[in-house]
């Protein structure tokens, strides 16, 4: 038990770490927000493009979204990070992750906001059109509002899935929590910043999980 | 251009990188044929324990899927092959690997298969019981293919993430797909090995992603 305390919950490295384990969570904190206001906001872009029914642009959307849902975000960081320099075009390590995982979670969130767009009932649109609204407006006031309640649950869970893998920073080397961690267990030779490590993730990610069970009870709708 | 086509679509850096990658696939599935199943029973047992009598499984296993949900699957990854061998527990690759999924899946699988279980009115396991099926026949011959039925958009988007998840075996020195194509990636100081395993990834997932969106938006009408 003695062996176990000292390994992964030494007071000493914990006294000498925890700051650098803090930097890393903020960098981690900071990639996770940009991921997810970028993300979301370009997934939902997208779905409503969807809605012009532009024949084009839709088999556009959906090659996109089906080759990103089927490459691991960790291909794409590689391919990007160590290749792009070859060609010129050196890009920070930062950038690289936010990009690969702001199109990937904007892919996920396409599929799932457009969805829930089909879902609303043609008669929602032919009631709010044949009252004077817009496309638009029926859009913006009638047809997303309900989307929204109806998605909320599958895309909380699926945007923490998506996020979490900011983890894969560590990989290219952003100093984000878990290289933190991985660089200063190999220095000390004591596996304790892992766990402090993954205590951060659990303080960052926790409250989200919760919060998406707690959406999933609340807007659950069983079947018989 | 050329220089793009040289550094990310070289199709003689490809040729010479292709039998690697194959290897490499090789290990991909082989590590597939693991941890899919794994996932898949752990899940089960996941659901079973959150439908359970006894609130202390509940809230215990409740909480453990939680706290799997919120760790990076890298994260958990990391800590059981380089954390362990402080301990002087000192584990293969491959079984790192297994363990680490085993903990990631199972949680997602469970709350999957829960929601399908859960779908299932009361009205079959009291139709199925006054049959004279067991509590466990009833489960695994009743509820059951109607629970993975009524889930089945979400179990294969799942197992298609955990397929993904693979990748991330390569960190811990897997010479799966990734790893190879890494490889070769810094023999050669060219992209072209990453982008070919991209490729690989694509043709051997496309079809299950095609499925998965086909599923869910039959469902969602």
């Amino acid at each position: 038990m003695e062996r176990f305390v000292d390994t992964f919950f030494n007071a000493s490295v914990i006294a000498s770490t925890w700051p650098k384990i803090l930097s890393g969570m903020l960098i981690t904190v900071e990639l996770a927000l940009s991921v997810v206001v970028t993300g979301l906001a370009f997934g939902l872009f997208l779905a409503l493009i969807r809605t012009a029914q532009i024949r084009l642009l839709n088999a556009a959307i959906v090659v996109f979204v089906d080759v990103l849902r089927a490459l691991p975000p960790l291909v794409m960081v590689l391919i990007i990070y160590f290749g792009l320099p070859n060609v010129g075009l050196t890009l920070p390590s930062f950038a690289v992750l936010w990009l690969v995982l702001a199109a990937v979670l904007a892919a996920f969130a396409e599929e799932i906001f457009w969805a829930g767009i089909l879902s609303v009932r043609r008669g929602q649109w032919d009631a709010a059109r044949s009252t004077g609204l817009t496309f638009p407006d029926t859009l913006a006031f009638v047809v997303l509002p309900q989307t929204i309640r109806m998605v909320l649950p599958p895309l909380v869970n699926r945007t923490i899935a998506i996020t979490k893998n900011t983890a894969l920073g560590t990989v290219i080397g952003v100093p984000e929590l878990l290289n933190q961690a991985t660089t200063a267990v190999s220095f000390l030779s004591n596996a304790t910043p892992l766990m402090l490590a993954a205590i951060g993730y659990l303080i960052i990610f926790v409250p989200v999980v919760l919060f998406g069970s707690w959406l999933e009870q609340r807007f659950a709708f069983r079947k018989a | 251009m050329d220089a793009f086509i040289e550094q990310f679509f070289n199709l003689g850096v490809m040729a010479k990188a292709f039998p690697l990658l194959m290897r490499g696939l090789g290990m991909t599935l082989l590590i597939c044929l693991a941890v899919i199943p794994l996932g898949f029973v752990g899940g089960l047992l996941v659901a079973l324990a959150r439908l359970s009598r006894s609130a202390m499984l509940r809230i215990s296993v409740r909480i453990l899927t939680d706290l799997f949900r919120a760790l990076p699957p890298l994260v958990l990854l990391i800590l059981v092959y380089s954390g362990l061998p402080f301990t002087g527990i000192r584990l293969s690759p491959f079984t790192a690997v297994c363990i680490a999924f085993f903990l990631n899946s199972s949680a997602y699988y469970g709350e999957v298969l829960r929601a399908g279980v859960e779908s299932i009115g009361s009205g079959q396991w009291e139709a199925a019981r006054s049959t004279g099926l067991s509590g466990r026949d009833t489960f695994l011959f009743v509820v059951l293919p109607q629970a993975v039925r009524n889930v089945l958009p979400d179990l294969v988007s799942n197992t298609i993430e955990v397929v993904k998840l693979t990748s991330i075996a390569s960190v811990v020195s897997m010479t799966e797909l990734l790893y190879s194509a890494d490889m070769a990636r810094s023999i050669t100081f060219n992209a072209s090995p990453v982008v070919l395993a991209g490729l690989i990834y694509l043709v051997l997932l496309w079809p299950a992603v095609r499925l998965a969106s086909r599923l869910e938006h039959r469902v969602g009408t």
